[in-house]
């Protein structure tokens, strides 16, 4: 297929592997912040064409992954109303809260429904005037867009049925908090290519400066994977630390500016909880006051007063950071599958744990 | 462990207290379903084959005997509607027995309020695919049920059909060497319908794959092919096919990505919605698992046959490895195709 076999050519990927193989002196860790890159370097296999002196760390960049339990049993507890229609992307539907899941709620009569756009909600809540309508936004900066339009043209046309329940995240604000970790061991990033397609590379420069860590903006496709991977390890042996944009066909240094500015328009910086993670400072997106009639939390209560419990044997804090790796943990496989997953890295098509289990469980290589 | 006295019951407790989407998907929870519900409740050897269809011995001659229930919205789609595929699936689900069609029959569920029109449409053209295979639909039932208590038309159908050859076409025949053939691209049942459903738009519409494999499997085994096991590709695709199979025979099946036709609108919708094409569901494709000296034969017979065209060998039977199916990456590195839990779930971003 024109723009994606190009990417995925075998004779090309093994030059990049020879090449990535002629440059390489030592042991290099690098992370890949994205869930999809994960995907890309597990389905594809390429952590297995790699040297072994090159460790390849996951990165906490799934979205579905870092969504705290308390904004999930939230979900659930909305989900349950019989006045609401509860619009989700259909991998979050399996995430489990505390107890249970959005597929559980459904069963039990809840209105769940898969949208693949935001806007899809926002027509339910034009066609439903008598139900509540409520959207999951969650995502990295790469769905805010959209999500931010929903609410722009609920507020547009006056809907006052129509609500979202917030739990956007930004990329930037986790890679500070992984370089600042006393045992981090990343030295160096692939960042993600459609975060930056949105936001442009600026907002990397200075964390690159101020951890001395080299930064590759790195697309989804092998071939971009293994580009990002050989641009990442030049800087590294030639002792370099700079922002480098591999996914050049998509990202422009000043990012999207009606993106950005329909993002600014309707979102605010927030403090965030990361599953796994904790609260980062200024790590996501909430609504502006502006828009506050939209924000589900104003109407059904603040996920912040739920006493959410995580499971005490998921290890995914230590996944996320890249500490340990999926097969290290000791329910993996056993007491935690996608089908009963005890934290989100092994719900979500992007989360390393069920990467790992889909296509490596029982070869689990230590890479 | 522990060491109390455990009270035995033959349907274990499920997971989950409730039935969820997912147990209906095709995955591990609905094989888990399967097992845990009804197979420990039903028990007997014709249901322990875990075929499509059960051969059974009747006063001496084998038949086959399967049935299945259609519950597809929309009711119409490109390629197909929910008449032609009730008689699609069960004449395939023969088929894989290497069965020839004899009887079938039509158990149709209504919801109050259903046009009649419809209703007309989806049994003349339930009459028209059944014409096609030479089967007669011998038998039916209809019940109405209040309206939003169905969605439209449920259809039930079962089938019967003969068997007139001497292999044995099941999962236990199968031997490493063996060479795995899929007869055509993969994909189009299932894309076709979500983007009805989802109202996405491609530059060609895409038309479901549904069609009758009887008369393809039927010269197959006239022309003397050793086929081991065959199985339609339907809900959960080409992967949660091969697992099955290679779970039962205890063997690993490798394939090569490289190797499996997609076509191109459908690898691009797949793309476009997070879909992997290996799990979506095809209602007019088959893998047919032959003798490895076979399988040139086996490729040329079926690459001529009008369900046929675009026939591939996929890859080959090995002793058992480190899961049941294996598959080289388009850029030479191996993973797991493992199944998946229930269905695919459209993803994020």
């Amino acid at each position: 297929m024109k723009y994606l076999d190009e990417y995925r050519d075998p004779e090309a990927a093994q030059q990049f592997v020879q090449a990535i193989n002629k440059i390489i002196t030592r042991p290099w860790a690098i992370m890949e912040i994205c869930g999809g890159q994960t995907h890309t370097i597990i389905k594809y296999g390429i952590d297995e064409l790699l040297p072994d002196k090159l460790r390849l760390i996951h990165g906490p960049g799934c979205p579905v992954c870092v969504t705290s339990t308390a904004v999930i049993d939230k979900a659930l507890e909305i989900a349950s109303r019989p006045e609401v229609i509860f619009c989700s992307f259909g991998d979050m539907l399996r995430v489990p809260g505390s107890e249970h899941d959005l597929f559980s709620v459904k069963a039990s009569g809840g209105d769940v429904r898969v949208v693949y756009s935001p806007l899809d909600a926002v027509k339910l809540a034009r066609e439903n005037p008598q139900r509540e309508v409520v959207f999951f936004a969650i995502g990295f900066e790469t769905t805010a867009p959209a999500n931010a339009m929903a609410a722009h043209h609920a507020k547009h046309e006056g809907l006052k049925n129509f609500s979202l329940l917030v739990s956007h995240v930004m990329a930037p604000p986790a890679m500070d908090v992984i370089l600042s970790a006393p045992r981090c061991q990343v030295q160096g990033f692939l960042a993600a290519g459609h975060v930056c397609t949105v936001m442009g590379t600026t907002e990397y420069d200075p964390l690159a400066e101020r951890h001395k860590t080299p930064i590759v903006i790195t697309g989804f496709e092998p071939l971009d994977m293994l580009q990002g991977i050989y641009m990442c390890i030049k800087q590294l042996e030639e002792g370099r630390y700079e922002v480098e944009n591999q996914y050049v066909r998509s990202v422009r240094r000043e990012g999207n500016p009606a993106a950005i500015k329909i993002i600014q328009d309707v979102f605010r910086v927030v403090d965030r909880t990361w599953r796994g993670l904790g609260e980062i400072p200024s790590s996501g997106l909430g609504l502006r006051d502006e828009y506050a009639e939209y924000d589900a939390e104003n109407r059904f209560g603040s996920a912040a007063d739920l006493d959410s419990q995580e499971s005490p044997e998921c290890i995914s804090g230590q996944i996320l950071q890249g500490f340990k790796k999926p097969h290290e943990c000791s329910a993996f496989g056993v007491r935690c599958t996608p089908e009963r997953p005890l934290g989100a890295p092994m719900v979500s098509a992007e989360g390393a744990c069920s990467v790992y289990y889909r296509y490596r469980r029982l070869s689990a290589s230590s890479k | 462990m522990s060491d109390k006295i455990e009270i035995s019951c033959p349907i274990h407790k499920q997971d989950y207290p409730q039935v969820l989407m997912a147990h209906g998907g095709g995955g591990t929870l609905m094989n888990r379903l399967i097992e845990s519900v009804f197979v420990s409740a039903f028990d007997n050897d014709a249901l322990n084959q875990r075929h499509d269809s059960s051969v059974i011995d009747a006063n001496g001659s084998p038949i086959a005997f399967t049935t299945d229930s259609y519950v597809v919205q929309p009711l119409f789609f490109p390629g197909g509607d929910i008449g032609s595929m009730a008689v699609h699936g069960t004449v395939n689900d023969l088929a894989m027995s290497g069965a020839r069609p004899i009887a079938l029959s039509a158990g149709y569920i209504l919801e109050e309020g259903l046009p009649m029109e419809t209703l007309k449409k989806v049994a003349l053209s339930m009459r028209d695919a059944a014409r096609e295979v030479g089967v007669p639909i011998v038998t039916g039932d209809t019940k109405v049920v209040d309206r939003g208590k169905g969605d439209g038309i449920f259809i039930n159908t079962a089938g019967v059909g003969v068997i007139e050859h001497d292999l044995t076409i099941n999962p236990s025949s199968i031997q490493p060497g063996d060479v795995v053939l899929i007869n055509g691209d993969l994909g189009r049942h299932g894309v076709a319908i979500i983007a009805v459903r989802e109202g996405l738009q491609f530059e060609t519409t895409i038309e479901s794959d549904s069609a009758p494999l009887s008369d393809l499997v039927l010269k197959m085994i006239a022309e003397g092919i050793g086929i081991h096991c065959l199985r339609d590709l339907t809900r959960g695709g080409l992967a949660s096919a091969l697992n099955e199979v290679a779970e039962t025979s205890a063997l690993t099946i490798s394939i090569k990505e490289n190797n499996i036709p997609v076509r191109e609108d459908v690898r691009g919708a797949c793309e476009l919605l997070g879909f992997d094409p290996l799990y979506v569901a095809n209602e007019g494709r088959m893998a047919a698992i032959v003798a490895p000296q076979d399988a040139a034969k086996a490729l040329e017979i079926m690459s001529a046959h009008p369900q046929g065209a675009g026939s591939s060998i996929i890859g080959e039977v090995k002793q058992k490895s480190t899961a049941p199916v294996l598959m080289t990456s388009s850029i030479g590195a191996t993973r797991i195709v493992d199944r998946l839990s229930g269905e695919q779930l459209p993803r994020i971003c």
